[in-house]
């Protein structure tokens, strides 16, 4: 008896929380992981644009933008100013995606399910558990089975890609250091992850486990890359995307979609940078396409060397 | 028989099990030249807005309104968008290959997305559109919670829903779409 009223008194606890933070509790049944995973199917093949405003987001959206991702402050400017980043206001998540048509992206702290159950009850399209902010956890990642929203997470091997997976992402990005204009970082975890696979196929069945154990990845999903000879869900790249050529860079190296971060945004011109960088994803395979996106740009963004940066600076070492 | 992917953004390569399971070959189309030799076309999903910047970049909106009337087009979710006659939610171009409109993102945001069984075999909506105000010639083929979701018109078709995401190959309708071609 006093068990069921605690209950009750709980439910209504929540009720009353859920009534006042306006969250409107759906009673849908929770979808399967390739549902999830549908999404990221239909982000293939373009180009997902950070934007910190409705105007921002419009430009994105005209330019040919698959996605946004909705931030309070672009990653370049996070590193110069310093401090905790944070899930952005609920207020600018909003406007953003009352702004435009397409999937609308948000970011939440590593390991910060609180932020992440915030950013599902506003309804984004996807949620980027990510490095760029600071993490709320040093030691897990948020359990991305147990929401109805799709997760996306960066990784800069396999291994760290099949433990995301494990844990429910259906997406997965590399962790190119945000904010820099410099695509080295993203360009060796897109090649170490297409060498771990490499190396996968090759090994036979007797041999995954131990591959498993040295990669700290889950033994069936290394199997199950070995029968795909690919990850199990799409691989997009990320971090330091600045031109034209970068994006073709990435997507030439496997890359399904590319994220821009503040190389749009940062640039002299973003909307030339955008409607250039939707091009170069279009047409990488043909280099007089990349060539003729590549003209008549103002000035990218200013770029950093990543080797300048102190070892604590270092986002990528974010992830565990 | 060689079937076409519209290939310019989204969701190209999950067909290819289906159309090989049906003894076809999956031919990616993004430019003018890829058109010939293609015996029906399938405008996928993926994001029309980026779709239709791209046909625009490729300069293949007049190929596709020619080849319409050559060969079988089957539209998925944003592919039917592009293939309406009128588009609302917001309102944009279109090709006018189907005597429908489409209203996008109807049924909400990804968190109410949904899978469901037509014709005994398993579908995802994702973030999928609404088909109304459908033409005389327009032939309802399937309907989920009251709303039409695979329309049939002359040698075209649309369904809002994916089926190229399910295992199970091939899947009824790609095998339809097929039927349809030959």
């Amino acid at each position: 008896m006093g068990l069921r009223k605690k209950t009750k008194k709980t439910a209504q606890t929540i009720k009353k929380a859920t009534k006042k933070a306006n969250i409107v509790p759906t009673l849908a049944p929770k979808p399967t992981f390739e549902l999830k995973v549908g999404l990221a199917q239909m982000l293939k093949g373009g180009v997902i644009m950070d934007v910190v405003n409705a105007e921002q987001a419009k430009i994105a959206e005209q330019a040919g933008a698959v996605a946004v991702m909705a931030l309070e402050r672009v990653p370049s400017d996070i590193r110069k100013e310093g401090g905790v980043a944070r899930m952005s206001p609920p207020e600018l998540v909003e406007k953003i995606m009352s702004s435009v048509s397409i999937p609308v992206m948000a970011k939440c702290r590593i390991g910060h399910f609180a932020e992440a159950q915030i950013l599902e009850a506003l309804g984004v399209d996807f949620i980027d558990e990510s490095e760029v902010l600071t993490p709320a956890d040093d030691e897990y990642h948020i359990y991305k089975h147990s929401f109805k929203v799709p997760f996306v997470c960066g990784c800069k091997n396999l291994g760290e890609a099949l433990r995301r997976i494990g844990e429910g992402a259906a997406l997965i990005r590399t962790k190119g250091e945000p904010g820099t204009g410099n695509v080295v970082e993203a360009v060796r975890h897109l090649r170490q992850i297409a060498q771990d696979i490499k190396r996968v196929r090759m090994l036979d069945e007797s041999e995954l486990m131990t591959e498993a154990k040295n990669l700290g990845a889950p033994f069936e999903l290394l199997m199950k890359v070995k029968k795909l000879g690919k990850l199990p869900v799409p691989n997009f790249a990320a971090g330091g995307v600045a031109t034209p050529a970068d994006a073709a860079l990435c997507m030439q190296l496997g890359a399904e979609t590319v994220f821009v971060g503040s190389g749009i945004f940062k640039s002299e011109s973003p909307e030339k940078f955008a409607k250039a960088i939707v091009k170069a994803v279009a047409g990488f395979d043909r280099p007089e396409e990349v060539l003729a996106a590549s003209r008549n740009l103002d000035a990218a963004m200013r770029g950093l060397e990543i080797k300048t940066l102190p070892q604590e600076e270092l986002m990528a070492e974010r992830g565990w | 028989m060689k079937i076409g992917v519209l290939a310019l953004q989204g969701c190209v390569e999950p067909h290819r099990k289906h159309i090989e399971a049906l003894g076809a070959e999956l031919v990616e189309v993004r430019r003018a030249e890829d058109f010939k030799n293609i015996s029906g076309l399938i405008l996928p999903g993926g994001e029309s807005t980026t779709m239709l910047k791209l046909i625009e970049h490729f300069q293949i909106w007049d190929v596709l309104k020619e080849y319409a009337e050559k060969i079988p087009y089957w539209g998925i979710c944003a592919g039917s968008i592009l293939m309406a006659l009128r588009v609302t939610n917001p309102k944009q171009k279109s090709l006018g290959l189907m005597h429908l409109d489409v209203e996008r993102n109807s049924y909400g945001r990804q968190v109410d997305s949904f899978e469901e069984k037509i014709d005994s075999y398993p579908v995802s909506f994702i973030r999928a559109p609404l088909l109304k105000k459908l033409g005389k010639a327009c032939q309802v083929k399937a309907s989920t919670k009251g709303n039409p979701v695979w329309v049939t018109e002359g040698k075209h078709m649309v369904t809002t829903f994916h089926p190229e995401l399910s295992l199970k190959t091939p899947s009824p309708f790609h095998k339809y779409f097929a039927e349809k071609i030959s």
